[in-house]
């Protein structure tokens, strides 16, 4: 008896999941209501099943979220009676910050960046699950499974611990606390795949269906509330689009389609020619960006 | 890794992706490194295949050319090594100090390739990376030959469990092609392999930076038969090594989330289990069945090695994380004494006498080194001796544990032979450990040979042959133990034989008498004969007051370590005197016997017995039975391997 490669990366989350309930004192899943949260989701699930999560779920909110992501958030969070725990940075509402009036580096860093490790720092946690893979983005790539940070969480990647087999060294010093990666072996295709065998929910933005758009430096911005400010010469469009990834919507690109199921979204992203990330403003700003912005705590 | 070039039209069928889906499904995995000294072009190789496998997208090949030409090395031309290295420090400085993974597949097989470090000090990142590798594929710079990290890596890989390599003589183009190069370093690593437990090398010439032989063999170098670098990898058979272990799930968390549901869940490291299989728990030994078995949200009635499932027993049994559950009838051992292999991967040297946590999968322990035996010069391979292990070295190295595992040998499972090293007070890994053997059964002893002997004659007798050496006053119940354990042991198809004191004073030693001398003689010639019964596959034993313990060193002695069971068969005087079965102790007191155990001569209680029974507080059933579990938990019971 051999079990496929799927069920492989399924068992080895699974494993992961297990270790850090029985070795750590305070974990946490952190929430971000996209597709690889969903999976995720399912294989913790799974892993503690029938006993329900054995740790909270967090999602730290920027406020500029898409709305349909928030439904959902609500609708996941009461199907599995999960301890769902939403965190927004106040120091960011106090100073209206924004994507749109502070541009994308400061809305990441205060309400994103600066969010988790308030929340992080407020609820005492200290491991963290995230749903980070390999193949995104080279600086991932080199990240190990247990992924630790300092007190003040920050990650130094020139001296991370050997991980040997599937064996982790959880111990750690009080304040220091470590990410885990429970997806770091999954490819995009692995987790569509994974989401069609096992039937597993996603936010309806991820199918296509006609939306209110504006094109901005080339890129397809969906006008998800009145915050949104036209600027000279844009003009709202009502297109059929979707969303290949997911976060603050003035930061998140939407691409043409006509993809309304599962299968019709799979056989696009096959003959895709352009890079998941591609769609998220954060990366493009220089090649060690993800690094830099790890390093200083970023998930 | 997502865009498939036989999947460019835009149009398919739902039915098409859904064959398409099974098909991704059923593939399989293989894990391979690329390792090798520094510059042998390890990130341009996987840049390369990453490129020709036409597997990356067009924004990732835009930004690659344009990085190319602002930090490349390579002129004008893609610089593949960007690709992978993806720290700032490494494209700067154009090393590779952690090891990177990347996804790509073929038409057969998914791969996840472990890009690991050249240099010397990263030596610990490359281990990493080789930890959970099927295969290797060694990089050797065609300019320069074998270097100290071609040996390393070699010896790592080798050490790591890794049967298949490949050595890729890369940089080919900068040699003109030339044959006689490729022989030269091939047979410069034929004599050092000689050394090594590698399953299957295969040499290859290639040029990464140019692409020969990497997705087809390479017209540039005609005079090379064999396969290209991807349909070789596409061909390694990794199918599992050793399928002869029987289950094995050591317990990483038990579920309990009320009162009525207790759940073990683990990961399965070897063999199938199946509702209602007779299983045990160890190192408590504590036995049940399976009742059922969840595996995701679904009860199913079987499950196979590689699978995270949660099993309910039928038994309230003692069980909790670290502890294994194995199939009843193929059970593991379990030991606290190991001599293992370490990779040692710390600045402070590891020290033998200092007390380290060691991990294994499901349990941390307090672990010491009793004995660094030697550290291995991997140049050469030879042993060295040695006081310390110091940052990137491998020695070989006795280990003791706080208290018993069950485990296997490194050899039979990755899972289960493997340990990581923690340093108490920093909390870093400092090290890797690969168990050889136990220090204290007869498994490190390898009986390969066809011939019939002790082990063969053991075999058939499915049991491991052993002496058991009952001493203890006279009147404290030995023969009466040792009676009622040979009942046990033969209602259980075991085969035994009883030396009796009194009995084999009748025949074998009738000429002796009670000097010092005769009394050593005595119990030479009981020893002897224990050692050829033992020979002849049987489990021997022998009861005898043996009140000195320099006669039960002797006896000790005359056999294997680890086949000599010393039992104390304790009892006070009084209470011997009191059961005084022959009626001696009455004798004695009267006088009529001199030199009487206990009464005028003295008892020398053993101080390293195997087994103690004391028969003032259990009966003689109980004491039976602990020997039982003695000789099941140190696996007397079943058939050596």
């Amino acid at each position: 008896m051999n079990i496929s490669h799927l069920r492989r990366l399924e068992a080895e989350s699974i494993q992961i999941f297990r270790e850090v309930a029985a070795e750590c004192e305070n974990p946490v899943f952190l929430y971000s209501i996209g597709k690889d949260s969903s999976v995720m989701l399912e294989l913790a699930l799974k892993a503690f099943y029938p006993a329900p999560l054995p740790f909270p779920v967090l999602h730290v909110d920027t406020t500029w979220k898409f709305r349909e992501m928030i439904e959902f958030r609500e609708h996941v969070a009461q199907k599995y009676s999960l301890d769902m725990r939403v965190h927004i940075n106040p120091d960011g509402i106090e100073q209206n910050i924004g994507p749109i009036t502070h541009g994308s580096a400061v809305h990441t860093d205060v309400m994103k960046t600066q969010g988790l490790k308030q929340a992080l720092d407020y609820y005492q946690f200290d491991a963290a699950f995230g749903g980070a893979r390999r193949d995104e983005e080279k600086s991932r790539a080199k990240e190990r499974v247990f992924s630790f940070r300092t007190d003040k969480h920050s990650w130094d990647p020139k001296n991370q611990r050997p991980e040997l087999w599937s064996i982790y060294n959880t111990r750690i010093k009080k304040g220091e606390s470590i990410r885990v990666f429970p997806l770091s072996n999954w490819t995009e295709l692995d987790i569509w795949q994974y989401i069609k065998l096992e039937n597993i929910e996603l936010v309806s933005l991820y199918f296509a269906k006609k939306r209110p758009v504006v094109e901005r430096d080339g890129m397809l911005i969906m006008v998800d509330d009145e915050r949104f400010q036209l600027a000279d010469g844009e003009k709202v469009q009502n297109r059929k689009v979707r969303f290949r990834t997911l976060g603050c919507y003035p930061l998140t690109a939407a691409i043409d389609s006509d993809a309304e199921d599962l299968n019709s979204v799979i056989q696009e992203m096959l003959v895709a020619r352009t890079s998941e990330r591609e769609g998220r403003l954060i990366d493009t700003d220089s090649s060690a960006s993800m690094e830099k912005k790890k390093q200083e705590g970023y998930f | 890794m997502a865009a498939t070039d036989q999947y460019e039209k835009k149009q398919q069928s739902s039915a098409e992706l859904d064959s398409y889906v099974e098909a991704q499904e059923n593939k399989s995995l293989l894990r391979f490194i690329t390792c090798g000294s520094v510059d042998d072009g390890k990130s341009t190789l996987i840049g390369r295949l990453l490129y020709d496998s036409k597997l990356l997208y067009e924004d990732q090949v835009e930004s690659l050319k344009a990085e190319s030409k602002r930090i490349g090395t390579q002129g004008d031309e893609i610089d593949f090594a960007l690709l992978v290295d993806g720290l700032a420090a490494e494209r700067e400085q154009g090393i590779t100090i952690d090891v990177a993974y990347r996804f790509f597949s073929t038409e057969h097989r998914k791969y996840i390739v472990a890009d690991t470090p050249g240099h010397v000090q990263y030596t610990r990142n490359m281990a990493t990376g080789a930890s959970t590798a099927d295969a290797a594929v060694i990089l050797v710079d065609a300019r320069h030959g074998l270097q100290t990290q071609t040996y390393r890596h070699s010896f790592i890989v080798s050490l790591l469990g890794i049967k298949h390599v490949i050595i890729a003589i890369n940089k080919m183009d900068l040699v003109n092609y030339d044959e006689s190069v490729f022989n030269e370093i091939r047979a410069d690593y034929e004599t050092f392999s000689d050394k090594l437990a590698f399953k299957e090398i295969t040499y290859l010439p290639i040029s990464a930076l140019k692409g020969d032989n990497i997705t087809e063999s390479s017209t540039n170098m005609a005079w090379h038969k064999g396969a290209a670098l991807l349909p070789l990898l596409d061909k390694i058979d990794c199918a599992e090594e050793d399928l002869s272990l029987g289950f094995r799930m050591p317990v990483q968390l038990v579920n309990r989330p009320n009162l009525d549901f207790r759940g073990f869940c683990g990961t399965i490291s070897s063999g199938e289990v199946s509702v209602g299989d007779e299983v045990v728990v160890l190192p408590n030994i504590s036995a049940s069945k399976i009742s059922n078995i969840i595996c995701g949200r679904n009860n199913v009635s079987t499950a196979c090695a590689g699978e995270a499932i949660t099993l309910e027993l039928e038994d309230e049994v003692d069980c909790s994380r670290g502890n294994m559950i194995t199939a009843k009838n193929a059970r593991c051992e379990i030991s606290d004494q190991f001599q293992v292999n370490v990779i040692w991967m710390s600045e402070s040297p590891l020290l033998p006498g200092r007390s380290y946590f060691i991990k294994t999968g499901t349990q941390t322990l307090a672990g010491v080194f009793t004995a660094l035996k030697h550290k291995v010069n991997v140049n050469t391979l030879e042993n060295e001796p040695a006081s310390s292990l110091e940052l990137n070295e491998v020695g070989i190295v006795n280990l003791g544990l706080d208290k018993p595992i069950a485990y296997e040998v490194y050899d039979k499972s990755r899972d289960l032979g493997s340990f990581v090293i923690i340093d108490r007070i920093t909390n870093e890994t400092i090290g890797a450990g690969m168990i050889n053997f136990s220090l204290r059964r007869a498994g490190n002893i390898h009986w390969h040979t066809p011939d019939i002997d002790a082990a063969a004659r053991a075999l058939i007798k499915q049991q491991r042959p052993a002496a058991l050496w009952f001493t203890g006053l006279s009147g404290s119940g030995k023969s009466t133990v040792a009676n009622l354990l040979e009942k046990k042991l033969h209602a259980r198809g075991k085969h035994t034989y009883t030396l009796d004191g009194d009995n084999v004073r009748h025949g074998l030693t009738k000429d002796l008498g009670f000097t010092d001398a005769d009394r050593v003689e005595n119990i030479r010639r009981v020893g002897e004969v224990s050692k050829l019964m033992i020979d002849a596959g049987l489990l021997v034993l022998s009861a005898f007051i043996s009140p000195f313990r320099s006669e039960r060193q002797l006896a000790r002695e005359l056999l294997n370590a680890d086949q000599f069971i010393e039992i104390y068969v304790k009892a006070s005087v009084e209470t011997c005197e009191k059961r005084d079965p022959k009626g001696l102790y009455a004798k004695a007191r009267r006088g009529e016997i001199k030199h009487f155990t206990g009464i005028d001569s003295g008892y020398e209680e053993p101080a390293n017995a195997e087994l103690i029974l004391d028969t003032d507080k259990y009966s003689a059933e109980q004491c039976a039975e602990q020997i039982i579990v003695y000789l099941e938990q140190q696996g007397f019971l079943n058939a050596d391997d």
